[in-house]
């Protein structure tokens, strides 16, 4: 071959990686006028195509120049990216994928639960993998479950890495294959968020699962965050330590969704950029921002422009990385002072070159003490998280006193629920047995005399007496249930008209006695208006039984969100209250329990870090207490997008919370009521094993507008009913309004059995 | 069953219309939101949720409702002179013109023509296998059938009944069901066309087809 033909050769290569490369600049500013870079692709594509007919000189001329001013742009981009531009960088066809990263971070691995095309759910790959490092040239292996999903590499059948319910359901079954093999999961997210679509196992409530078993899954997790769309990166992401790359993105929501109901854009509209740049930046999406709320525990660096398909220095970095979380999760159960010794050794490293070798080869099997101390430190880990973005009163007295409470509520149950209650039940139990095979005895022996007694000297038969008190006699027995709380809803002169009326005849309804004696139930057909929360206060629990905590918990702006402390202060002020949610103890004709109600008025019921932090408690308290605990859900709108991530770090906490206080023995009842969607029932509210709808409820993933968005269909008006969430199996029943509280104390007596605490 | 095939024609082509006299279902105070002669639509998308277009508003005991169109077509003879009037119940307000297009005026003369043979009962249909067979065989609309001839399986809860023909005997003319389709009680199944009349109303119906505009 001649010395030109090589040359000419190269000039194609050059000339295509150009092209990447210019492609790549578009991708990331979202349009190809920036620096007239379009004319600039144009250039390069008319010397590919006049490839054999320029001079060789002009050509390599031509070629030095346009490359020159390619990095020059890309020195510009580098510079100062925006998040919105960070956004495009992931979404970028040439950013690397999990099949890259099985490829070049592991040494081999074999996919399970399908491949490629033919799979359960292709947007999700699990894999079985070796990774390995070399301590002092001995290359040591280890073994490791590979989770994550699978963006596609251009292929469409990956749905752009959504997973769908059953591809969650996938991960699940083998989080749970590497629990029992007792290797540790690395997982890799790259989603944009799941897929909403309701089909069993159901998006939501598969979510829940997953982080309800990872939460006390006994194996070392770590997860690596590329691409962390809300509640799809969170079904796969609630792991002891969290990476994420230095280009990446971690969100409550996609910018676009946070600009369309910002921006109250109708449907159909386009979104204007600028709104589109502004939510970006509003959400603290980047991994410095997410860094610095502590919701990710570690950024791995990646050139400035980020890593593509071909970046083998950061896929080496990342093997390092990945190998030094799991061993410091590992350490950390062992020895806590070999531990931080490994860690300051490595905090001296940091920032410095990926090392050739080891120093010490560390293995990944835990005993059970072991076990248990890493699931400690994962729900401490968990439970901390947003602690300090939340405004509570920092009165030293009042705290001192608040905490003296506690600790002697602590005491005093710990002893009587602790101490004597299961010495009560063990003394009970011998009495039990002693007398009952004492009088079986006793029986065999005074049987046939007292037959013969009996045949001698006949009972004459009394009529039952019917015991009266000394009450009066003709007292309604309603009287004591007869609640002078009628809904302010009632007090309008006026008719409504069913929105079944078509359908059933349904006739119109005088509101007066809608909201008033009807308890906000059409009596033809069964429909539920909505009611205010107050209603349930006065009417689902004893008479003056409720006694509210933590009411001084409030809600604050921690990403300095435009605009939002100023609603949130309207909010404030409209209700008296400083979260969406309330947490309370009351009773139920004399079962005591302990409540966390989030209703719709403030901020529509959405959970943000004070919601989080205040269910959290209510669980620790209702722990403590040996109380049953009830989630009423009079409205929700999934996680406060105002809070960003510290919002969506909500739903594993929550999760955590619920889990330690469900293993605890408690007994944990979820009832939805009008609307309840995304995020808060995608964890600590689908995860509960007994979850009940009021009639006419609407619970689901995600609305219909954003189904119609993502997936280009359109779904029935009734998709999210509670008729078709009883249908498929995500409610135990449905439950009329106006039978709510019967129906409560009938489900906590059986779901209850003898065991509970509260018995 | 002696209905003139062409005098139906003639009323259909000269009249190609279907008017729904829009009245109210009860006692209120009407204010319209059509114009004499505008173009309204009916419900629309898959499940027909999206609610047509906003024709009037009764308000009685302040509860104001809103009513929309439950048919396309066109506003005609709009009584203005009750506008923000107090009306009773069933009062007529205007109609709507509803368009007929080929297919559907060839379902109204079929549906009047034709002898129809409804369901039983709510459950799965299929057609026997003999029947099924000479419809392959043969032309379609040549199938005869006779009567207490079993033309039908029904089949619900796993199990299958033979239903016996009854009604005017002559050739199947359309199976409105797809086999093995739930099919509500008192829906049409068969329409049979007595032997007399078919010539001429396959002549007719191809006719439409064909020779009409719309």
């Amino acid at each position: 071959m001649r010395i030109d033909q090589i040359h000419m050769a190269d000039s194609g290569r050059l000339l295509s990686q150009l092209a990447d490369r210019i492609s790549y600049l578009i991708d990331i500013k979202g349009n190809s006028e920036y620096g007239n870079i379009g004319d600039l692709l144009g250039q390069v594509q008319r010397l590919r195509q006049s490839l054999f007919e320029i001079k060789e000189s002009n050509l390599f001329e031509e070629i030095d120049r346009i490359e020159d001013r390619v990095s020059f742009l890309e020195d510009r981009v580098a510079e100062k990216l925006s998040p919105a531009e960070i956004v495009n960088i992931v979404r970028s066809p040439q950013r690397f994928t999990l099949m890259d990263i099985l490829e070049n971070v592991y040494d081999s691995y074999t996919e399970l639960g399908g491949e490629g095309e033919c799979n359960i759910d292709p947007a999700i790959v699990v894999a079985r993998a070796t990774i390995s490092r070399r301590v002092k040239n001995k290359l040591y292996s280890h073994q490791v479950m590979v989770i994550g999903h699978e963006k596609g590499q251009g292929e469409e059948y990956r749905n752009g890495g959504c997973a769908r319910p059953w591809g969650n359901n996938k991960a699940l079954k083998y989080m749970r294959v590497a629990e029992t093999e007792g290797i540790p999961i690395h997982f890799y997210i790259f989603t944009p968020g799941s897929y909403p679509i309701e089909d069993y196992p159901g998006a939501a409530q598969q979510i829940a699962r997953n982080l309800y078993v990872m939460a006390k899954l006994k194996v070392p997790m770590v997860s690596f965050i590329s691409e962390g769309g809300s509640g799809g990166a969170e079904a796969i992401g609630a792991s002891g330590l969290r990476l994420m790359g230095s280009r990446g993105y971690y969100s409550v929501i996609s910018p676009e969704g946070a600009a369309a109901i910002e921006g109250k854009i109708r449907e159909g509209e386009k979104l204007p950029r600028k709104l589109l740049e502004h939510c970006a930046a509003q959400l603290k999406i980047t991994a410095e921002d997410n860094l610095r709320l502590g919701t990710i525990d570690r950024i791995i660096g990646e050139p400035p422009l980020g890593a593509r398909r071909d970046d083998f220095p950061f896929f080496r970095r990342l093997r390092y990385e990945m190998l030094r979380a799991t061993d410091e999760l590992v350490l950390k159960t062992k020895n806590f002072r070999a531990f931080r010794a490994y860690a300051l050794k490595r905090q001296a490293e940091e920032g410095k070159d990926v090392p050739e070798d080891f120093d010490l080869f560390i293995g990944w099997s835990l005993t059970d003490l072991e076990r248990e101390r890493l699931l400690e430190f994962r729900f401490k880990k968990y439970i901390e998280l947003g602690k300090g973005y939340f405004i509570e009163n920092k009165n030293i007295l009042t705290q001192g006193i608040r905490k003296t409470k506690v600790f002697a509520s602590k005491t005093y149950y710990d002893i009587r629920y602790g101490l004597l209650r299961p010495h009560h039940r063990n003394v009970q139990k011998v009495i039990e047995e002693v007398s009952g095979e004492g009088s079986v005895f006793l029986r065999k022996v005074t049987e046939p005399v007292r037959a013969a007694y009996d045949f001698v000297f006949p009972q004459p038969e009394r009529p039952s007496k019917v015991i009266r008190s000394g009450e009066p006699e003709r007292k309604s027995i309603f009287a004591e249930e007869w609640d002078p709380y009628v809904s302010p809803l009632a007090n309008e002169d006026c008719t409504v008209t069913c929105p079944n009326a078509a359908k059933y005849g349904c006739l119109d309804l005088w509101v007066p006695d809608l909201y008033g004696e009807f308890c906000g139930v059409c009596p033809n057909c069964g429909h539920h208006f909505p009611l205010e929360y107050q209603w349930y206060l006065e009417n689902l629990f004893d008479k003056n039984s409720v006694r509210e905590f933590n009411a001084h918990i409030a809600s604050c702006n921690p990403l300095g969100f435009q605009g939002y402390s100023a609603r949130l202060q309207k909010d404030i002020k409209h209700t008296g209250r400083n979260s969406s949610i309330i947490t309370f103890e009351a009773e139920v004709w004399g079962i005591r329990l302990v409540v966390a109600m989030l209703f719709s008025n403030f901020r529509g019921g959405t959970v943000g870090v004070a919601e989080g932090e205040k269910f959290v408690r209510a669980c620790d308290v209702a722990s403590t207490t040996r109380r049953p605990l009830l989630a009423y859900i009079h409205s929700t709108g999934g996680i406060r997008i105002h809070e960003g991530t510290l919002g969506v770090v909500q739903m594993p906490k929550c999760t955590f919370g619920v889990r330690e206080y469900n293993d605890n023995g408690g007994l944990y009842i979820v009832v939805y009521d009008n609307n309840s969607y995304a995020g808060p029932v995608a964890s600590f509210l689908g995860c509960s094993l007994y979850q009940f709808g009021i009639r006419s409820s609407r619970i689901g993933f995600a609305g219909p507008r954003v189904i119609r968005e993502t997936t280009g269909q359109d779904v029935p008006t009734d998709y999210h009913s509670a008729k078709n969430a009883l249908k498929r199996g995500h409610i135990q029943g449905i439950w009329d309004r106006r039978e709510f509280k019967k129906n409560l104390y009938d489900a906590l007596m059986t779901l209850g059995g003898p065991n509970l605490y509260y018995k | 069953m002696d209905i003139n095939l062409n005098d139906l024609l003639r009323r259909y082509r000269s009249h190609p219309f279907e008017d729904y006299f829009v009245e109210t279902p009860h006692t209120g105070v009407v204010f319209f939101k059509v114009k004499e002669g505008q173009a309204v639509k009916g419900p629309g998308g898959e499940w027909l949720h999206r609610p047509g277009t906003l024709l009037y508003v009764i308000e009685r005991e302040r509860n104001v409702k809103r009513m929309t169109a439950l048919w396309s077509g066109q506003i005609s003879g709009i009584r203005l002179d009750i506008e923000g009037q107090f009306v009773e119940a069933g009062e007529p307000l205007f109609s709507i013109r509803h368009q007929l297009d080929k297919e559907e005026i060839i379902d109204r003369i079929l549906t009047q023509v034709l002898y129809i043979f409804s369901a039983p009962q709510r459950a799965r249909y299929f057609l026997t296998p003999e029947i099924s067979a000479r419809m392959e065989k043969q032309f379609k609309q040549g199938v005869s059938v006779e009567l207490g001839e079993d033309v039908l399986i029904m089949s619900l809860m796993k199990r299958d009944t033979m239903i016996s023909y009854e009604g005017v005997p002559g050739s199947l003319y359309k199976v409105y069901f797809n086999s093995g389709d739930m099919v509500e009680q008192g829906s049409p199944l068969l329409g049979i066309c007595s032997p007399d009349k078919l010539q001429y109303v396959q002549k007719v119906i191809h006719r439409i087809r064909t020779e009409w505009e719309k």
